[in-house]
């Protein structure tokens, strides 16, 4: 099982209804975000194009977070999703330099905290709250070991980009462009 | 450390990474944390409501944690509004909730209006004292003298509690202000308006066409739904706006037009499509009347006419003209919603009716469905005695089109000075915060400043409140029972909202201030029912439903009497026109003094050194009336102002600096604004979101954060033919220092 994501940049909006659903969906305090919007507009006026993402951690087969730990917190489980076990993370913050994607912050109640593809939904057969609250359906999201899950059939119909493909880190989060 | 508290990060290709947005808040810690792994319970206590965000009312279902707090809101599946799907507001909807400066308790003023110092009161000294200023402006000048302003929910229950009080003067802002020039441009077209969900078939249209509307900046939920779905399938997106927007950027055709010139461009299509062949004949010949006269109108408006005027290139102009006739008639040239921009708006949305007629597109698959409503009995209630007289009585012969009330012609006839036929002595405002929704705020406030009362109903101590003799809390929607939901859509449909919560603190239901009001106003008889539970439970239950079904269900979806959602072929159809007809050229509008085909009329331009001022939506606020709410300032915590970077370049601007904006008038922005130097706003205009700029400290988290786009606007072009408020014909410079006191 390899669970992965793929956010259609075509369809996106930039609304950051995904940040509030996961905001509400994991208690993340008032402040802080597991997930953001990302905007990039490239030429002049009027020969313009944009284009917008939604993003969070990319569950990296190649973790940096996972490598640096140094109390074993951060980990990888099943299905490739990169967690931290709050109770052993002393908050170094090791994980959040070490992060390429800026996809952690540190909890003010001290361990550090992050996406964790609603790992409680997914048990449960749901989507992740982002995937599931999304106006334009412009997030996928499955298992990669599946040929007929969501994400698997719209990697093979579309050009795909990841982010920062040189940091090595083989993200699980695609972007449709 | 990297800054994570960036939740929108916004990037321009060669200039490095500049963020914004990203509020802080500090202490407001508004959930109860459970401990790790609570939120895996399964909450089989989930209760039905629907939105009360904005209008859109997408029905969903309340979850709450395990020590009975509320912890999430989530879309109903059932719900055409929202398919399953809320959009950030309505998500974000548990913040108005948990909005600790919300309005605690009743409040009386105890100084004169404008120091705004109040005093807490009882619910019943407060009904009393309004009560007792309500009878005697009734006594003095008769009971027309009180006005309600209204939106949302509550309109139902204060216009019913005026109604029987003796007066019709209920507004509500979103017609003048917002969507009323469209609502009549259809009406007088095909004898029908396009309503609230619109009636677009946007899922299976093939062209769709945007004229400074920006789905997806506005979140009107089901339609950004299906422009999503319409991008899946390949349809066609062709976006008029001065601004990239988010739909431009997302569309085959972007006509980055000069503010104001849209009627030119309009007319130039129909020159196209009319003068080329390419309308739908059969269904001009079935169901139009007037082409002929349209055709000899539009001979002149060829595409160069309208380069010159709207600077768009004639090729571009042929090109997205044919594309609209080769998707006929799965095409929508888009209405719009808040279309009151120049003050020739009911003529241009005209044109935009017109043009639609020629396409083929009203009534048929991919162009505007016919919408289906159910219709739920009113419980019975003593006969209301007519108003003697009406708002169209205050300034006899002005705005004969007008279908609703108009909001600003109630706050003119509240100034003496203006000479109304009867005088406006009393306003109860309800749900609306007018000095940030009505232009020109020297005049509501003057037109405030000569009241007998001013009542003001909100949930959040908004600008207008600060203006009120009593200040009544209401409740918010999570709390309370409401009105069924029964907006028309593809199949008729109810929607529940049920209250998930008790009221905090001392706040009450609207239908609960309106029934207590009325038995201090020995109007009890209109309210029979003690509360909104039981009135609803009896209503359902004419129809063979209950509220126990329904509270379960949270909507119910009916299928429709006939299959009717578009025409039949060769149906004969007939239109609430005068003529049965659609009306192409419109001998109705003639005879009242107006233009039978709409016209272009030049508007003004910017003066040297000056910015068309343009405003919009961002997708996480609506209006002002969220600005404090902690999860959406968490998204959006202040507006920027849009700036080219050829413009910014020319005053020494930077990004990320604060300055003052100032209009044509010498009005100086209350407060400052950050720059926002961006390639997606054209040269003559700047650009900001609506709804920030908030003047009311005890607002904490909204108070001073950018800048108030209507206190900009005080040159208005009022709509002749129905009262709209024309609002885009501001201009602002630059103060980089607040030298003029305002």
């Amino acid at each position: 099982m390899r669970y992965a994501m793929a956010v259609d940049t075509k369809k996106c909006v930039g609304c950051s209804d995904c940040v509030v659903a996961c905001q509400t969906e994991n208690n993340v305090p008032i402040g802080y975000c597991r997930e953001w919007v990302t905007e990039v507009t490239d030429g002049t006026y009027p020969q313009l194009e944009m284009e917008i993402r939604s993003e969070r951690c990319n569950h990296c087969e190649n973790a940096p977070c996972v490598r640096c730990c140094p109390t074993g917190a951060s980990h990888i489980a099943e299905g490739g999703i990169v967690l931290v076990t709050r109770n052993k993370c002393i908050g170094c913050g090791a994980c959040i330099a070490s992060c390429p994607y800026d996809a952690r912050y540190p909890h003010p109640d001290g361990y550090v905290d992050k996406c964790t593809f609603c790992e409680h939904r997914i048990k449960n057969g749901q989507k992740p709250a982002c995937a599931a609250v999304c106006p334009t359906k412009c997030i996928y999201f499955g298992d990669l070991d599946d040929p007929n899950s969501d994400v698997s059939v719209v990697l093979k119909k579309r050009k795909v980009k990841t982010l920062i493909p040189e940091a090595g880190t083989n993200p699980q989060l695609y972007f449709l462009i | 450390m990297t800054n994570r508290r960036d939740f929108i990060r916004i990037t321009t290709l060669g200039a490095g990474a500049l963020a914004i947005g990203g509020g802080l808040i500090g202490a407001a810690r508004v959930f109860s944390k459970p401990a790790q792994g609570a939120a895996l319970k399964v909450d089989l206590t989930r209760t039905s409501t629907y939105c009360e965000i904005c209008f859109w009312k997408c029905a969903g279902w309340v979850y709450k944690n395990a020590d009975g707090t509320i912890w999430k809101i989530v879309g109903n599946e059932e719900d055409q509004h929202c398919n399953g799907r809320f959009c950030p507001r309505g998500t974000g909807g548990v913040g108005m909730y948990y909005d600790e400066d919300r309005l605690k308790t009743p409040l009386i003023r105890v100084k004169e209006r404008g120091q705004q110092v109040f005093r807490e009161a009882s619910w019943d000294e407060a009904f009393e004292y309004i009560a007792s200023r309500m009878k005697t402006i009734s006594n003095r000048y008769g009971p027309e003298s009180m006005a309600l302003f209204t939106h949302g929910s509550g309109s139902s229950y204060f216009s019913s509690l005026l109604k029987a009080f003796g007066s019709a003067n209920s507004a509500e802002p979103s017609y003048a202000q917002c969507r009323g020039p469209r609502d009549e441009a259809f009406m007088w077209t095909f004898g029908e308006e396009v309503y609230s969900p619109e009636v677009t078939d946007i899922r299976d249209t093939k062209c769709l066409v945007l004229i400074g509307s920006h789905i997806g900046e506005n979140m009107h939920n089901g339609q950004v739904q299906e422009m999503s779905d319409a991008i899946d399938k390949g349809a066609t997106i062709i976006t008029v706006d001065p601004r990239f927007s988010t739909a431009a950027s997302k569309s085959k055709f972007w006509l980055p037009i000069k503010p104001s010139t849209d009627m030119a461009l309009l007319l130039a299509w129909m020159h196209e499509i009319v003068f080329n062949e390419n309308y739908d004949k059969k269904y001009v010949e079935q169901y139009c009347s007037g082409f002929e006269q349209l055709k000899a109108h539009v001979r002149e408006f060829t595409p160069e006419w309208a380069y010159g005027i709207t600077t768009l290139a004639p090729d571009m102009i042929r090109k997205t003209a044919k594309e609209m006739a080769d998707a006929s008639p799965a095409v929508i040239v888009h209405p719009g919603r808040h279309v009151t921009w120049y003050g020739d708006d009911t003529q241009r949305i005209r044109a935009v009716a017109i043009l639609n007629a020629l396409l083929g597109s009203w009534g048929r698959r991919g162009g505007f469905y016919r919408p289906s409503k159910k219709t739920v009995p009113g419980y019975p209630v003593p006969e209301f005695k007519p108003a003697s007289k009406t708002w169209q009585d205050l300034f006899p012969g002005t705005y004969s089109v007008a279908s609703g009330v108009v909001s600003n012609v109630l706050i003119d006839a509240s100034i003496p000075d203006n000479k109304p036929a009867y005088p406006i002595k009393g306003w109860i405002v309800n749900g609306t915060n007018l000095i940030n929704t009505i232009p020109d705020q020297a005049n509501t406030l003057k037109a405030i400043q000569n009241l007998d009362l001013m009542v003001a109903i909100d949930t959040m101590p908004m600008e207008i409140t600060g203006w009120a003799d009593v200040i009544l809390p209401e409740c918010t929607y999570l709390e309370r029972f409401d009105i069924l939901r029964v907006s028309p859509h593809r199949k008729p449909a109810l929607a529940l909202r049920a209250p998930a919560s008790d009221p905090l603190y001392d706040s009450k239901p609207g239908y609960w201030i309106a029934r207590e009001l009325s038995k201090k106003l020995g109007l009890a008889a209109y309210f029979p029912v003690g509360n909104q539970e039981d009135l609803l439970d009896w209503q359902l239950k004419q129809f063979g439903s209950s509220l126990e079904e329904m509270k379960r269900l949270g909507v119910k979806t009916y299928e429709r009497e006939a299959d009717d959602l578009y025409f039949a072929p060769d149906e004969m159809t007939s239109f609430a026109t005068d003529s049965g007809k659609i009306e192409l050229y419109s001998a109705a509008l003639e005879q009242m003094g107006f233009d039978p085909l709409p016209k272009y009329t030049p508007h003004e331009e910017p003066p040297e050194g000056f910015y068309r001022l343009i405003y919009g939506r961002a997708p996480m606020h609506t209006f002002s009336r969220t600005a404090n709410n902690p999860n959406l300032t968490d998204l959006m915590d202040e507006n920027s102002v849009w700036i080219n970077p050829k413009v910014a370049k020319a005053w020494g601007l930077s990004n990320d600096q604060y300055i003052w904006l100032q209009n044509q008038d010498g009005i100086v922005s209350e407060f400052s604004i950050k720059v926002r130097i961006t390639e997606r706003i054209r040269w003559d205009s700047v650009y900001m979101v609506h709804g920030f700029g908030h003047a009311r400290k005890q607002m904490k988290r909204c108070f001073g954060r950018g800048v108030s786009d209507t206190q900009l606007i005080t040159r208005v072009m009022t709509d002749p033919l129905m009262g709209g408020t024309g609002m885009r014909g501001n201009f602002v410079t630059f103060l980089t220092e607040k030298t003029v006191a305002s």
